[in-house]
């Protein structure tokens, strides 16, 4: 800055000030630094006078500051008078003269160990109370559909038709794709390292038992968590920003009944089906890759895998996607009614529905890993 | 045309397809002054107010804000002169994930190098000025009443003390009384902070109360422009019928009377 902003001059009792130059939003910074360095030169004085006259510009930062000064002055009971403003200048001055009179809030600052205590303590309760809004949905979705066992001319079939489309039939080609490489993996790995013993023909059972039992349902249950599961939150959380939910309770529906009913049917169905198809896919793959990797001829590989898996495999798969399917559907719908008003809290609820959805989908899966276990299928 | 002109369009022509909004139009808006801009619904107010501050492309004519060209402007000029605009947003387009106090303060962090305790000495003069109170500071925009929320929205956009500021119908979904403090504020912000404001309404009494020149858009073009007087000798057809229709009519008597 070519201009003196502020300059002090001491003259006997009384300190005189003069600024110049622009006192606005630019130079905001450089002003603080200088009024808070001639703050303590009226130390020794008894009355202060400020010159504004060679100002060319002034805007609300600079009248903050200049009231600052004058005000932490007069505070300590000094005489301040501020001169040679210009008339319209005053206005805004008189305007600064107001604000900023409530004393600040005094910072909070917690304990640090106290902090991280509070957040393990807030989050065990995080896990209890979603595990009961879990179930509250649970019960809530129960109490829709037998409603609409009773009277079915309520239900949203037109809703259930358009999500069947969204959810399934353009999941298709992702998921064929992905169980296709999956499946193409587990063989060229189960051949690569059994070969070793001279076994290779037993990764044909490895990829069989493997994809229909478990690595199927998985990988399709994971895929539609994260596809329909956070569309489903995303969607449901933009509508109750927005009052859409508020404006259907008003009108008389129930929104569990129109907007989470057909979308939670919608995923106990397509999972079933798109399991069905991953596994194909995925025994397509491994079949692929058993006979340009491996030098298996397919005949060979189906008469093996014929004899590798039985129907009961193919039932533990299959009897586990309908219930991934609603565990996906409870979770996306509960979090996506959680939504609070601002844009974050939609991100950090459909961020939430993918990870708790994808970690409860691995957690069914091992309860009912140990059930089959002891029902001995 | 006024020489000191903070604002000059000259043959702006503005379309989506074929569908041309504005068609020629020319418009001069003085320094440190407020211009309210009326029309129809769908008249294409908002177009032009968008237009200006650079969110929609033009096909012809030139823009010149504070004898600044925009088209002649680069990248620098065109960032500078964003900082001496503010634009208060229809909805307020207040930044949900911020407190009300963060929302003040973000041009100002991101433009200007203060220190912490300036920023939020600041943040705390602005939103006193437009009369809220330091309470509301750490509240979220979702919990905001419409007219706090305008309230929040002009605090944020003067928040750089700009020269000019943008209005898009600041009262609309405010009750009568909230409006009318509104234009108050408005009106006593520009005096203080002698701004030009550049209002794009639908309220009549907004006209009356705070605006010095109205212009009236109608077919694309500026039909009539001047001071309330003015507009109620106008010949247009649309503009007679707002003024002096059933409800402007009334406000009309009043501003005789008084």
């Amino acid at each position: 800055m070519g201009e003196h902003l502020l300059t002090s001059k001491l003259k006997g009792e009384r300190l005189e000030l003069a600024a110049g130059g622009s006192w606005t939003a630019p130079n905001a910074n450089e002003l603080e630094s200088l009024v808070d360095s001639v703050a303590g030169d009226a130390l020794k004085v008894k009355t202060v006078s400020i010159d504004m006259a060679g100002v060319r510009e002034f805007d609300t930062f600079g009248a903050w500051l200049l009231e600052r000064l004058t005000r932490q002055w007069t505070g300590s009971g000094r005489e301040t008078v501020v001169v040679g403003l210009p008339e319209h200048d005053l206005g805004l001055l008189e305007e600064m003269q107001t604000v900023n009179r409530a004393p600040p809030a005094p910072p909070s600052r917690d304990n640090p160990i106290v902090a991280a205590l509070v957040s393990v303590g807030r989050a065990g309760a995080g896990f209890g109370r979603d595990l009961i809004l879990f179930a509250d949905m649970l019960g809530a979705v129960g109490v829709a559909a037998a409603r609409v066992l009773v009277r079915p001319h309520e239900f949203r079939f037109t809703s259930m038709v358009h999500q069947l489309d969204r959810v399934a039939w353009q999941a298709v080609p992702i998921i064929l794709l992905i169980t296709f490489l999956i499946g193409g993996i587990i063989a060229q790995q189960g051949i690569f390292h059994f070969r070793k013993f001279g076994a290779e023909m037993y990764a044909v059972d490895l990829v069989g038992i493997l994809i229909l039992r478990e690595i199927g349902v998985l990988i399709v249950a994971i895929m539609v968590a994260g596809r329909s599961g956070s569309s489903y939150t995303a969607e449901l959380g933009s509508m109750k920003m927005r009052e859409e939910i508020d404006a259907l309770r008003t009108m008389g529906f129930d929104p569990i009944e129109v907007l989470v009913l057909p979308r939670i049917l919608v995923l106990v169905i397509a999972l079933p089906i798109l399991t069905f198809l991953g596994c194909m896919a995925a025994l397509y793959g491994g079949g692929l890759v058993a006979w340009l990797y491996g030098g298996m001829s397919p005949d060979i590989y189906i008469s093996r895998l014929m004899e590798a898996i039985s129907l009961t495999h193919f039932q533990v798969g299959m009897i586990k996607a309908p219930f991934m399917g609603l565990v996906i559907g409870i979770v996306a719908c509960a979090e996506g009614l959680q939504v609070k008003g601002s844009a974050e809290s939609l991100g950090l609820k459909t961020t939430a529905s993918v990870v708790k959805s994808i970690f409860l989908v691995i957690v069914l899966d091992g309860l009912f890993a140990i059930f089959f276990a002891s029902i001995g299928m | 045309m006024a020489e000191n002109a903070a604002i000059k369009v000259r043959d702006l022509v503005v379309g989506f397809g074929d569908q041309t909004v504005l068609d020629h139009l020319s418009l001069d808006v003085r320094e440190a002054e407020i211009l309210g801009v009326v029309g129809a619904s769908g008249s294409g107010k908002s177009v032009l107010l968008r237009t200006i501050i650079g969110l929609l492309p033009k096909r012809h004519g030139t823009i010149e804000v504070l004898g600044v060209n925009l088209d002649h402007a680069n990248e620098q000029e065109r960032r500078a002169l964003e900082r001496r605009w503010g634009v208060l947003f229809q909805q307020g387009a207040l930044f949900s994930s911020l407190t009300v106090r963060q929302n003040v303060q973000f041009p100002m962090r991101e433009n200007l190098k203060l220190s912490q305790r300036l920023l939020d000495e600041m943040a705390l003069a602005k939103l006193e000025m437009v009369g809220l109170t330091p309470q509301d500071a750490d509240k979220f925009p979702s919990e905001l009443s419409g007219g706090m929320t305008k309230r929040v929205a002009l605090a944020r956009a003067l928040a750089l003390d700009p020269e000019i500021v943008f209005l898009d119908e600041p009262t609309s979904g405010l009750d009568p009384i909230s409006a009318g403090d509104f234009d108050e504020l408005i009106r006593t912000l520009q005096q203080t902070l002698e701004i030009t404001v550049f209002m794009v309404t639908h309220d009549l009494e907004s006209l009356y109360t705070a605006c010095d020149r109205v212009a009236v858009l109608a077919d694309g073009k500026v039909v009539a422009e001047g001071p309330i007087p003015t507009m109620l000798e106008s010949e247009h057809p649309w503009v007679k019928n707002y003024f002096q229709g059933k409800r402007g009519g009334m406000l009309a008597e009043r501003q005789l009377n008084a």
